[in-house]
């Protein structure tokens, strides 16, 4: 089931290659839908309780490197994979109601693309993980690359340019992390049996001296991808230059590969180090959600907006991993759902105000709520989302966050939370530029059309179910949270307190000792 | 006196009498008139039949002609690469224009002879072998560089291989001797014997006589800083001879490189070990610079070589059979990958006016996309990303020297493949992407490449089987041992194993 899970998308994209050019958007959507089938069967298969991987799959694959095709499923990766099936479909849906250019080849990108994602998310192999890790890339090089905007009116690059700043940027930190992951693997076999298997590395351990050095080499491509500050150079430029049904899934999705890597590689094999470079990856992530949120309030490009507000996210994120509490990391996961979930509507809507305005300039838009309340309403329960309401599932997100980085580093926290503070001006200036005000000269009001709204509604409608059901996450999370946070803090890790009584009952945290 | 006859194996040289049989029957085709269209199949039947012979002596581990030559399954593996690469070649080289100038039967026979040299010289274990088979492999290739007569950019090209290769020969010779002169032994273990009994240090002839040797084979396999001619050199010669000479040269250059290292100077491996290490690093950083802001794709995959060269010396440096089998398996990779690229390169200079300027490849995704798949995985092969065996490559490698203890090279590898991304995607852009800057095709037909002048276009050459055909069968190779790498893994363990084993 999982390697259906895994191919499905590959073949339909396959396939795809060799259908009439009008069939191949619904095929390819078909592709999604049918992934995302099997990965909600797996999601209902899936056993709460159960701390360990399940639906594995491990044969050997390059038996004379010591590599495995090893796959499973536990709570750190099953919403990260629902997740990525639910926004390939609205992303893939998006984009088949459009016109595209070569669209067999877009089509069979955009699954390919899945296909790599997903495996990144799935792998239980150090090797297998980088290499799936660094496929993913290709896919988006060539969607950038190809079906992108160059910039060079207003002064930007080529989308040519700006791809391969991203390629770069990213393949630096990816490379580094191939080194760092052969390295591992060799030092803690120590002449003996070569395995890239992460749960036997974990329990082969690591001298701290290597650890180090090893650390960095995983931070660094865990760091660029999402991005954090300093390592975010690719960003504006790929963002302005992507088209944006690639930068729904992109944008929603990618990002939280590297977060994600955090907790499925670095704390487990490199827990020391991960404890002695706790404060420095918090520095990072304080500073992404200073600088993304400072960013995101001055851009006026719409996409320049969403993409500091994601920056500001992922330092969030990172911040609640590396509070290296449970905690912490619980909200980490659920706020990496959510942060998907938000940014990839935000990313619909865009697209459809640039379609009605002809801009990304927010100066130049306004007005859309006018004649267009239905539309106004989703942006506005997206915006909602985005600066964490109460009630919504972001909020619950960010509290868990917040709560562990508490106990844990408090003067982080602080700063953190100024972080919470900001991205409600951000989200809000967003929704009233251009939702609000006067309709600017030339601009139609117009409402969502069926076939944006058909992409549009689920992925709202997600957000609110989570919004009134963030158990359903957290519930099936904690188990693995806890066992890997446990192997860093060496076995006395704080349980984390869970919501008992659903969203709006926090009794249980606020009456802790 | 005793005389005894000494035993000669001839099932052992089998290949290379195939080889040089072959060799005689195409040169003596060229003078009767009938038989002057059959050149080249009748070169591929000598290669085919060398190949069978070949992969019949699999698993033999013996020496040959009182120890002048090892049959092991490395020498058996890089043979094999050189054949395939020679065959391939042989159907670039239909309708060439150097084929006609040159001759047919002279022009390939001299590609028999080379790969004849480089059979032997992946058999060589003794300097005088060592010496013979390198200038067999040589000197029809400098010939073949200059094969296109009425071209001077191919003429150049030749000139500048046979003054540069006869410096690196001499430097070689030169080197040889002092390691003679110390060790009293032509044979590499008798040298290996000589320097433990000496002692590397003891003795500054065994030292000179390596360091020149070493720098000698740095030529042959375009380590930088010895690297200065590659890119001329490649630039001008007829592209299928570039082709030919990029992978086969440097595959023996290497297997004799490793073999010469691992056995005969094995027992000073701490003195050898970063000077290597260092040239490794120095031609990851020269090449992959070198290669950015090329326009010309022969020069671009001559500077890319150079870098590739780089990574490859890495298995070298470690010594160890991890190492000696990620470099067989590097080279095999190597082989997939740049007959792809070459085979495309042939396409389109015939059928466009801008020779092998990268202008060549812009707009073939659209124009020929089932020339522009096979580059296009070939250029991300070469750097090394995933789904390719490329990327399985450069893994064998790092492991190797992560193993090593040499893991600052493999970061050296890595930073490398960073830097060759500029200009491996440059070209996949130019195949995909629409430029706003450049100007667009067909505007300005200036001749940027240095074949084009006397070369006959043929505006259907995109279609041609074989020029499509190898392109499209390297290029699901690279996918396959991407994907299933299995088989080649093994190959390359049994070419490794058969050296330390």
């Amino acid at each position: 089931m999982i390697n259906s899970l895994l191919w499905t998308p590959l073949a339909f994209g396959i396939v795809g290659l060799f259908l009439p050019k009008r069939a191949t958007g619904w095929w390819a959507t078909l592709g999604a839908v049918a992934t995302l089938a099997i990965a909600v069967g797996m999601a209902i298969d899936f056993d709460a309780g159960n701390s360990g991987l399940q639906h594995t799959v491990d044969v050997a694959w390059i038996s004379g490197l010591g590599v495995d095709y090893s796959l499973g499923i536990d709570g750190l990766n099953l919403f990260l994979v629902l997740l990525t099936a639910v926004l390939w479909v609205g992303g893939i849906a998006f984009a088949a109601f459009r016109e595209q250019e070569r669209p067999q080849l877009f089509f069979f990108l955009m699954l390919l693309a899945e296909t790599a994602t997903l495996g990144a998310f799935l792998a239980q192999d150090l090797l297998l993980f980088v290499l799936f890790f660094d496929l993913m890339l290709v896919p988006f090089y060539f969607l950038f690359g190809v079906w992108g905007h160059d910039r060079t009116e207003e002064g930007g690059p080529t989308a040519q340019a700006a791809t391969l700043k991203m390629i770069v940027y990213t393949l630096i930190g990816s490379l580094l992390m191939l080194v760092g992951a052969v390295a591992a693997a060799i030092i803690s076999a120590d002449g003996g049996q070569l395995t890239f298997s992460i749960a036997a590395l974990q329990q082969q351990g690591l001298d701290v001296e290597s650890q180090r050095w090893i650390f960095w080499f995983f931070a660094a491509a865990f760091l660029v991808k999402m991005p954090a500050f300093l390592l975010h150079g690719w960003m504006p430029d790929a963002y302005r230059a992507a088209p944006l049904a690639v930068l729904v899934v992109f944008s929603g999705v990618l990002a939280k590969v590297g977060a994600y890597g955090f907790l499925r590689v670095v704390l487990p094999l490199f827990p020391d180090a991960s404890v002695e470079f706790q404060e420095a990856i918090l520095v990072i992530a304080l500073a992404s959600i200073l600088y993304g949120s400072v960013m995101a309030f001055t851009q006026t490009n719409v996409r320049l907006i969403a993409g500091y507000s994601s920056v500001a996210q992922l330092g969030f994120i990172t911040a609640g991993i590396f509070a290296l509490r449970a905690d912490g990391a619980d909200g980490a996961i659920l706020q990496m759902v959510n942060h998907g979930l938000v940014v990839a509507p935000i990313f619909v809507i865009v697209a459809i105000l640039v379609e009605r305005t002809g801009t990304e300039d927010i100066r130049q838009m306004g007005g859309m709520a006018l004649r267009a309340p239905i539309l106004a309403a989703f942006f506005l329960i997206v915006a909602l989302a985005t600066l964490a309401m109460p009630g919504s599932s972001n909020f619950v997100g960010e509290f868990y966050i917040l709560n562990g980085l508490f106990q844990e580093k408090i003067v982080f926290a602080f700063v953190a939370a100024t972080g919470v503070a900001m991205s409600a001006y951000y989200a809000l200036r967003l929704y009233q530029t251009t939702m609000h005000n006067r309709v600017p000269d030339g601009v139609a009001s117009r409402e969502i059309g069926l076939r944006d709204a058909v992409v549009l509604a689920p992925l709202v409608l997600c957000i609110l179910g989570l919004a009134l059901y963030p158990q359903l996450i957290l519930h099936r999370t904690a188990p693995a949270v806890q066992r890997t946070v446990a192997k860093v803090r060496g076995g006395d890790a704080p349980e984390a307190q869970l919501v008992r009584a659903g969203a709006h009952d926090w009794e249980p945290i606020l009456t802790k000792p | 006196m005793n005389f005894n006859e000494p035993t000669i194996d001839y099932a052992g040289i089998s290949p290379i009498i195939a080889l040089t049989v072959g060799l005689c029957v195409v040169l003596l085709s060229a003078v009767f008139r009938p038989l002057r269209r059959s050149a080249p199949g009748l070169t591929l039947l000598t290669l085919a039949s060398a190949a069978a012979l070949l992969i019949w002596q699999w698993g033999e581990n013996v020496d040959l002609l009182t120890e002048a030559l090892r049959l092991d399954d490395l020498a058996i593996s890089i043979s094999l690469i050189a054949i395939l690469m020679a065959a391939s070649c042989v159907l670039l080289s239909l309708r060439e224009s150097a084929v006609e100038q040159a001759g047919p039967g002279e022009y390939h026979a001299l590609l028999l002879g080379s790969v004849l040299g480089m059979t032997l010289l992946a058999q060589a274990q003794n300097l005088v072998t060592f010496f013979v088979a390198i200038e067999i492999l040589s000197i029809p290739l400098y010939i073949l560089c200059a094969a296109n007569l009425r071209r001077e950019g191919s003429l150049e090209s030749g000139l500048k291989y046979l003054i540069v290769g006869s410096l690196g020969s001499a430097t070689l010779l030169y080197g040889m001797a002092f390691l003679y002169g110390g060790t009293g032994s032509t044979g590499f273990d008798g040298i290996a014997a000589g320097i433990a009994r000496e002692g590397v240090l003891g003795d500054p002839l065994i030292l000179i006589g390596i360091a020149m040797a070493g720098v000698g084979l740095a030529f042959k396999t375009s380590i930088a800083p010895f690297h200065q001619w590659t890119p001329d050199v490649y630039q001008g010669a007829p592209t299928p001879i570039t082709a030919f000479m990029a992978v086969a040269t440097k595959a023996a250059a290497f297997a004799v490189f490793l073999r010469f290292f691992v056995v005969a100077l094995g027992p000073q491996l701490e003195e050898w070990q970063p000077a290597l290490a260092v040239l490794a690093a120095v031609s990851i950083v020269v090449g992959n610079v070198g290669a950015l802001g090329q326009d010309s794709l022969k020069r671009l995959l001559g500077y890319s070589g150079v870098a590739q060269a780089g990574y490859m010396l890495g298995g070298i440096v470690v010594a160890s059979e991890a190492g000696a089998s990620s470099l067989v398996f590097y080279l095999a990779a190597y082989a997939f990958m740049n007959l792809a690229a070459f085979a495309v390169i042939v396409a389109r200079e015939r059928e466009t006016p801008f020779g092998d300027s990268i202008r060549a490849v812009r707009g073939l995704a659209r124009e020929r996309p089932l020339l522009a798949w096979p580059l296009t995985i070939s250029m991300l092969a070469l750097a090394g990303l995933p789904a390719t065996a490329g990327f399985i490559g450069k893994l064998y490698l790092i492991e190797a020297l992560v193993e090593g203890d040499y893991t600052w090279l493999a970061v050296f590898i890595a930073i490398g493949t960073m830097i060759s991304l500029a200009y491996y995607l440059r070209v996949v852009a130019a195949m995909w992407m629409r430029s706003g800057s450049e100007p667009a095709p067909g505007a300005t037909p200036a001749i940027a490449g240095a074949s084009p002048e006397a070369d006959p276009v043929d505006p259907e050459a995109g279609r041609r089987w074989y020029l499509v055909g190898p392109a499209l069968l390297a290029t699901a190779a690279t996918v396959f041992f991407g994907v299933i790498p299995q088989p080649l893994v093994e190959f390359a363990e049994r070419a490794g194993s058969s050296l330390f084993g």
